[in-house]
């Protein structure tokens, strides 16, 4: 039996892979390069757009996500012509959310209206921390003074704001992190992504770590803390968690990043982009090539270099939990039964019910905020058999 | 057939690494035993993954004809054994089926340890000695420092040292006229009734078990009819012949000779090396000295660590028993692991061979639990129990005493090491009973406990010496001691598995570093876990495992669901490798790991 992806919806992520400077401990697909054929990533994204369409056929488009990279440094125009071709080539929804990463340095929010104009609703920006000696210690190139102000233009510019904090760093303290939360609540219009520091092998923080450097980073105690510290200042503060470190007013939550939760359907195109499209009753994972010089390449001239791996079952009902779960609203049991060969184990889930980890409601489980804390060793109990 | 004064019987005696796979090679090729055309790179080296998968060593074997320049045809018989202190019966065998051994010494390396245990084996056996200086190709030889080295370290005279290089052939020849001129021709008698020497077995898929044999006394011929005076079963020959590599059937093998037989003979377990082959009419009554039984000395548990596979576990187990004498089992059940079986081994190294060749080639994940020797329990009213599993220990009030089998120690180190050798056979419960130097080396005699030395006595001896000892041990028999069970509970449930006999006085001590070594080796969990030792019902060593708080990812997108369903993958293949008790999940390697101690 097919699944049906339409529990998810379906979106376009579109990822632009260049910054101005590469943060320390970012492991996304991001690159410095001192000049850019924007016309030429232009006509590769439109094409690919018509390229994919031709494949998967039409849909109802529930969401535009172009991120990085820093997306705001591309060019108004590039992005207008990304939106036009995707909803061009789809029908959009009628709600349908456009987001844009930005930074907020100088050229970026100067950017904001003519983003704003080309038909981005949302921004997330991502501000990472409200003090200048961390935002340093982070390699961030902006001030806390870029940081206001971009995010005062964003307000005004668009529907709905986001940003993004960093906390857990080194020698942050639960209260410090507390007052900075509240500083950012206080600000925050309807939607705050707060994620714990963490080191990625790969990155210059990485290497750090491995040499022994990075010290002051806080133990298992003192972050499982802040985590809860966290989820109770924002839910006091009418932003209760919707995911492990996503926060918003209800109504208010991601849209696009919903959908990867929901295991619902996404293409994914640009340089290292991933999909999750259903064909024919069968679900394929896509992958693009990693290299920004590749896939502009193969995009400009027609080949397509991605590739395209058919998904079983099980692994489909493995990946529709390991995201689901993230969720405070879980995942459907009926769901999964009807993708994974076996079905969950009932004594497991009593067990972990019981041990205050897990919601069992009817059809629907769901991690308890102590549950969140521990998702995966929930996701390795559930689903290791 | 050969006259005896054309026969040269030879054993390589070597460390790994130093060449002794291209001499053998060199040597089959000169002596135009392999056509070229059929020369392939390391001819003994496909016998050494033989040797790998054959549990017991076998001793590999190659006939080769050679021509000296004296123009006479000579024989030259090679058997090759590595060697292990866990086989060192086998390989002592071997060395006595041959009288001489080329001593091959990397000469950019000097002498090793691995060298040294092989070398005096050889000089026990009587052998005449060749030195060999190998790779003198290379620019860091120093055939000078080694052959020095040979004489103070081994004490034998190193100035007739023959330098070579494997690679290049350059040397090749010269070995192979002193194998002639300065190896012994074998002894024997034509007419005397058969008597023969059982070398190895192994078992073949076609043609059954394959018996190594070396003719001391009369003939062997096909279509005899033999007798093996250990167990005096008898059997038909079908087949005499011998390793060219390959197997090449000949006639009669005389004294002095080295080829195989085959009889039909279904088991390996049949034949026992060292045994004494003869006729069954008109033999001889008078068996070579030295044969003894193999006997399990180390006893562990095996159970699969997915119950269900039990009955394959069963399947591999009884297929592997048929190609090794020296491994037993029975069946075992376990309150924690289920069914599984009670196996013995010779040592270590074999436990683990064959705990390995049942993971590699049956597939089947296993627990192995504490390695334990056999015990000697003497009730209150006068019977003697013998103790094979801790976990069978009886009660206590009925108990009168235990014994434990003690053994004789041999090490050989050099003086530097000296001191750390003798913290750790006094750690392990040891009575020195000598200490004398031959040049900077020193040898030490020690009474210890087995128990102290199958584990990881011999890892631990490498360590501390830095591969720089030679360690060789036979049993002397059974003491009294104050033994106890020592218990292990993680979260308040014995494991039976992990209950290991210590001595009293150094219960806490093993009890501390057992919970310690748990505490890493299992996993966290959603609660606090107690892991404790005890004797009786009192706790002698305490840890607790903090409980898991926070393991979750920060950022999960849609780039990042094919590498969480990878990782979670591997993480559900690990899950497979551990066991469960109560509501603990304890990884399989935990049963073994928890017992090595790092002094």
């Amino acid at each position: 039996m097919a699944e049906d992806w339409q529990n998810g919806g379906f979106g376009l992520y579109v990822h632009w892979p260049y910054c101005e400077a590469k943060c320390p401990y970012c492991d996304f697909n991001s690159h410095v390069a001192r000049w850019i054929d924007h016309d030429r990533w232009t006509s590769a994204y439109k094409a690919e757009i018509a390229r994919v369409r031709d494949e998967i056929g039409p849909r109802l488009l529930n969401s535009i996500y172009i991120g990085g990279g820093t997306p705001s440094l591309m060019q108004p125009e590039t992005v207008a012509t990304v939106i036009e071709a995707a909803t061009t080539a789809w029908t959009p929804a009628n709600d349908i959310e456009i987001t844009l990463e930005a930074n907020p340095g100088s050229v970026e929010r100067a950017r904001f209206a003519a983003f704003a104009e080309a038909g981005v609703n949302r921004v997330s920006m991502g501000i990472q921390a409200l003090n200048d000696p961390d935002l340093h210690k982070l390699g961030r190139i902006h001030g806390r003074d870029d940081a206001l102000r971009a995010f005062d233009i964003a307000r005004d510019v668009f529907d709905r704001v986001s940003f993004d904090l960093i906390y857990a760093r080194q020698d942050q303290s639960k209260a410090a992190w507390e007052d900075e939360l509240s500083e950012a609540l206080s600000m925050a219009v309807d939607h705050l992504s707060l994620y714990q520091l963490t080191i990625e092998s790969g990155t210059a923080f990485g290497d750090r770590h491995a040499r022994g450097g990075l010290k002051g980073l806080p133990d298992e105690d003192l972050s499982a803390d802040m985590f809860e510290a966290t989820q109770a200042t924002c839910a006091a503060h009418g932003f209760p968690a919707y995911e492990v470190s996503n926060h918003a007013k209800p109504g208010a939550e991601s849209r696009h990043n919903g959908i990867y939760w929901r295991y619902g359907d996404y293409a994914g195109i640009g340089p290292g982009a991933h999909g999750r499209i259903t064909r024919d009753g069968t679900r394929y994972a896509t992958v693009e090539p990693k290299s920004p010089a590749k896939w502009l390449d193969a995009a400009s001239s027609g080949r397509s270099m991605r590739s395209t791996d058919a998904l079983t079952m099980q692994e489909q009902a493995d990946e529709m939990m390991l995201m689901g779960m993230r969720l405070y609203s879980g995942v459907s049991v009926s769901r999964f039964a009807s993708l994974s060969p076996d079905p969950l184990e009932l004594t497991k889930v009593r067990g972990l019910v019981d041990d205050g980890l897990l919601i069992l409601d009817k059809d629907r489980i769901a991690a308890t905020p102590a549950g969140m804390q521990v998702l995966n060793h929930i996701l390795r109990r559930l689903l290791a058999r | 057939m050969t006259e005896l004064t054309h026969i040269r019987n030879f054993s390589i005696v070597a460390h790994i690494d130093h060449g002794k796979s291209t001499l053998a090679d060199r040597l089959i090729q000169d002596t135009n035993t392999v056509a070229d055309r059929d020369m392939k790179e390391q001819l003994l080296d496909s016998m050494d993954i033989e040797r790998e998968r054959g549990i017991t060593i076998k001793a590999n074997t190659v006939r080769l004809d050679y021509t000296a320049d004296n123009g006479e045809h000579y024989v030259l018989n090679l058997i090759d054994t590595p060697g292990h202190v866990d086989f060192a019966y086998e390989v002592s065998r071997s060395m006595r089926a041959v009288e001489g051994s080329l001593l091959v010494v990397d000469s950019t390396q000097g002498v090793e340890a691995q060298t040294l245990a092989n070398v005096y084996q050889a000089i026990d056996a009587d052998h005449e000695i060749v030195p060999v200086l190998n790779k003198i190709d290379l620019p860091a030889s120093d055939v000078d420092r080694v052959a020095e080295q040979i004489e103070d370290v081994i004490g034998i005279d190193a100035s007739g040292a023959i330098q070579v290089s494997a690679k290049t052939g350059v040397g090749i020849h010269e070995v192979l006229e002193s194998i002639v001129h300065h190896l012994p021709a074998p002894t024997g008698n034509p007419d005397a009734p058969l008597k023969a020497m059982l070398v190895d077995s192994w078992y073949d898929a076609y043609l059954g078990v394959i018996v190594l044999v070396r003719i001391m006394d009369g003939h062997l011929k096909k279509g005899d009819r033999i007798k093996f005076l250990s167990n005096g079963t008898t059997h038909h020959v079908d087949r005499i012949g011998v390793f060219r590599p390959a197997m090449q059937n000949i006639d009669v093998l005389g004294p002095g000779e080295i080829g195989f037989l085959t009889a039909s003979i279904k088991q390996v377990r049949d034949t026992r090396v060292g045994d004494t082959i003869t006729h069954e009419k008109k033999g001889t009554e008078d068996a070579l000295p030295g044969f003894k039984p193999a006997q399990p000395v180390v006893f562990c548990g095996l159970f699969p660590v997915d119950s269900a596979e039990f009955e394959d576990l069963r399947d591999a187990i009884e297929k592997l028993a048929l190609n090794d004498a020296s491994f037993s089992y029975e069946m075992e059940t376990s309150a924690a692991l289920g069914f599984g079986f009670r196996c013995g081994f010779l040592g270590l190294l074999h436990l683990e061979v064959i705990r390995d060749r049942i993971e590699r080639e049956y597939n089947i994940d296993l627990i192995t639990t504490a390695p334990s020797v056999i015990y000697h329990i003497y009730m209150k009213d006068g019977e003697m129990i013998e103790l094979h599993n801790p976990a069978d220990m009886p009660d206590l009030s009925k108990v009168d005493h235990l014994e434990e089998p003690r053994i004789k120690a041999t090490i050989l180190v050099p003086d530097d090491y000296l001191g750390d050798v003798l913290k750790l056979c006094q750690d392990r419960r040891g009575i020195q009973l000598d200490l004398t130097y031959a040049g900077s080396r020193a040898m030490v005699v020690y009474d210890l406990p087995l128990n102290e030395v199958v584990f990881d006595f011999y890892d631990r001896l490498k360590s501390v010496t830095k591969g720089y000892a030679s360690f060789d041990y036979q049993m002397t028999g059974y003491r009294e001691d104050n033994l106890v069970k020592m218990q292990v509970l993680v979260n308040d449930e014995p494991v039976d598995a992990l209950s290991t006999m210590v001595h009293r006085d150094r219960a806490e001590m093993r009890g501390r570093a057992m919970c310690e070594k748990l505490k890493d080796l299992i996993p966290r969990h959603m609660f606090k876990i107690p892991i404790q030792a005890a004797i009786g019902g009192k706790v002698i060593a305490r840890e607790t495992l903090s409980a898991l708080r926070k393991d979750v990812t920060a950022k999960c997108y849609g780039g990042d669901a094919t590498r969480k369903r990878k990782l979670l993958d591997k993480q559900k293949a690990g899950k497979k490798k551990m066991r469960q008790f109560g509501k603990v999940d304890i990884p399989q390697e935990a049963f073994i790991s928890a017992l090595k101690m790092d002094s």
